[in-house]
């Protein structure tokens, strides 16, 4: 059992999600609620990484964090280290290939709290920021749910963007996912087991975590 | 200043919606605005609320000047102190009665919330309710939490987008009376939209009939249907016996002006402001139109008679629904009822000529829009 990789996999999963659920928040609620030109392409581009092979996503984003593009030398620049084969790299590269798991949800569940629900809240004296806090986000709290779950599962199961960028360093970017790989190449097959039963066990309990959270927070009252 | 004390509403806008309006109502009263579907009422209540903006106009309440197109003002929803009952009532789903009244009440300490909430619930009878989520509350108890929370924000309008549409008619008349009860105790302007003439008759002091956004006529129920501005306000309000005549002079001394209608002269209410010559349109209610009895004749048999053929005679219930022919120029037939027995035992019956009075009074003349 590779703890490292295990622990390794955790953090990605937890950092994109600390930089992808903010920014999801804010684009799905935006393609949810504004009709603007250049909406269908937005949407078009967020979609793409779900339709895309990821080692074809993996390869255009490699050649993007490369010490030859704009990003990866401003990033050397700033940071005196390449994005490419590094955790850093791994988060950014896992943020853009979740960007459809988690900005679709959290669009659907924005889009399904009534318009008039809004409406009422402003009429009833709601600054924009409390529609937010304590309308649309309890309201659309199961998409948003849905994005976590979704995010964070398919992060720790990413493979081939996550090869393709960071490669396979221990401690680094060797995630578990990459590591059950690993073991089976080595004909280890009672480790590979064990890490995929890990895996297999987390899914469940993030399945079954938001699944409770949503019906408690469907049960209780929102008048605090 | 009472005039602060009201709201003052003036907007006018081409897209999306054609709207052409002004209206005042003052603290207290209860204004309708009523026309068909379509008309722009719901439109008028969100651009007040501050949900929609017209182009151009002016809204002020309470003091507070809320819209201004020509000086730039806008203020938001939040900012109005406007509470709104939507037609579906719009009720966070998520939240109890009491947290749906206590969510409109920011303005307030924190700590009177709920007593407050709970007061106002027990005003609409909600008491005991008060946990309930809106989906445990019948259509009903539902309103009531709406206009509960349309309460809460302690607002300078109320406004009721229909807000007796989506419950049954025994619940509507029960809501009406609470409604008419609660005021009572409110000193703010209240509107109400609704397409139900009947319940702006019921609950308003005035109303203004809507018709494609342009405001037709404002004027207390009753003196609306008695005297229409127009053929057209009329026609929407659904009032018969209209037709068309010129105007053949004033009989001052008498109060009376007179109409030439086809070939005949009749005598109609003082409209001294119509000029001699002018083509109008002109009503009489159906109870202004009495039939000649037979076998009696009697000295109101000299006002206006008129002679015609009877064309439908509807029973419904202890009332016939009669129509006459008058050989009215455009073809329209004289409508009136009158109670079954009287209608038997004048012999009436469809192809049966007959004679009526047109009551003078109640002849009411209006000036003919241009087209």
């Amino acid at each position: 059992m590779d703890w490292i990789a295990l622990r390794l996999s955790v953090e990605l999963g937890l950092a994109t999600l600390a930089v992808l659920l903010p920014l999801a928040l804010w684009l799905g609620r935006v393609l949810a609620y504004r009709r603007f030109p250049g909406r269908s392409a937005i949407e078009a581009a967020i979609a793409l990484p779900l339709v895309l092979p990821p080692t074809v996503l993996g390869f255009y984003l490699l050649v993007g964090f490369g010490a030859q593009s704009p990003l990866g030398r401003a990033w050397e620049g700033v940071f005196g280290q390449g994005l490419a084969f590094s955790f850093e790299g791994l988060v950014l590269a896992s943020v853009i290939a979740n960007l459809p798991f988690a900005v679709q949800p959290v669009r659907n569940g924005f889009a399904a709290v009534p318009r008039r629900l809004r409406e009422a809240g402003a009429v009833s004296g709601l600054s924009p920021l409390a529609v937010l806090l304590r309308i649309e986000l309890p309201l659309a709290w199961p998409g948003i749910a849905t994005a976590v779950v979704l995010t964070f599962a398919h992060t720790l199961g990413e493979f081939g963007v996550v090869l393709m960028v960071g490669g396979s360093i221990p401690g680094e970017t060797r995630t578990i996912a990459i590591a059950i790989y690993d073991r089976v190449q080595a004909f280890d097959q009672q480790a590979a087991g064990i890490m995929s039963a890990v895996l297999l066990a987390l899914s469940l309990l993030a399945l079954g975590l938001t699944g409770s959270l949503s019906r408690r927070i469907g049960r209780q009252d929102g008048d605090g | 200043m009472a005039e602060a004390q009201g709201l003052e509403v003036r907007l006018r806008a081409q897209r999306p919606i054609a709207l052409d309006i002004a209206f005042r109502a003052g603290p207290g009263e209860l204004l309708a605005l009523v026309g068909p579907s379509g008309a722009g009422k719901s439109t008028v209540l969100r651009c007040i609320a501050g949900l929609h903006r017209a182009e151009a106009g002016r809204i002020a309440c309470a003091g507070e000047i809320w819209f201004d197109a020509g000086r730039g003002i806008d203020l938001p929803p939040h900012r109005r102190r406007a509470g709104l009952v939507f037609q579906d009532y719009a009720l966070f789903p998520h939240m109890s009665a009491e947290g749906n009244v206590m969510a409109a009440m920011g303005h307030r300490p924190a700590a009177e919330r709920r007593a407050a909430a709970r007061a106002l619930l027990a005003r609409v009878h909600l008491a005991g309710l008060e946990r309930r989520r809106p989906a445990e509350l019948s259509g009903g108890q539902q309103q009531r939490v709406a206009v509960a929370r349309a309460l809460a924000r302690d607002p300078a309008v109320l406004l009721l987008d229909e807000p007796f549409s989506a419950v049954d008619r025994a619940t509507r008349r029960r809501l009406q009376a609470e409604l008419a009860a609660l005021r009572q105790g409110l000193a703010v302007p209240i509107l109400l939209v609704t397409h139900d003439l009947e319940e702006a008759l019921l609950l308003a002091d005035r109303m203004v009939l809507l018709h494609r956004g342009r405001g037709l006529q404002t004027a207390p129920p009753a003196e609306m249907l008695a005297r229409p501005a127009s053929a057209e306000v009329a026609r929407l309000l659904d009032l018969r016996n209209l037709f068309r005549a010129r105007v053949a002079g004033h009989d001052v001394a008498r109060g009376r002006t007179l109409l030439r209608w086809g070939a005949r002269l009749i005598e109609a209410a003082a409209a001294p402001a119509l000029p001699e010559g002018a083509e109008v349109d002109w009503l009489i209610p159906p109870a202004a139109v009495l039939l000649h009895r037979r076998d009696r004749p009697s000295a109101g048999e000299r006002e206006n008679p008129v002679e015609g053929r009877v064309i439908e005679l509807l029973v419904l219930g202890e009332e016939a629904r009669v129509k006459l022919d008058v050989g009215d120029p455009d073809g329209h037939p004289l409508a009136f009822s009158l109670p079954l027995h009287a209608a038997r035992r004048n012999g009436l019956a469809v192809g049966q000529g007959c004679s009526v009075s047109l009551l003078a009074e109640a002849i009411h003349a209006m000036p003919r829009a241009v087209p």
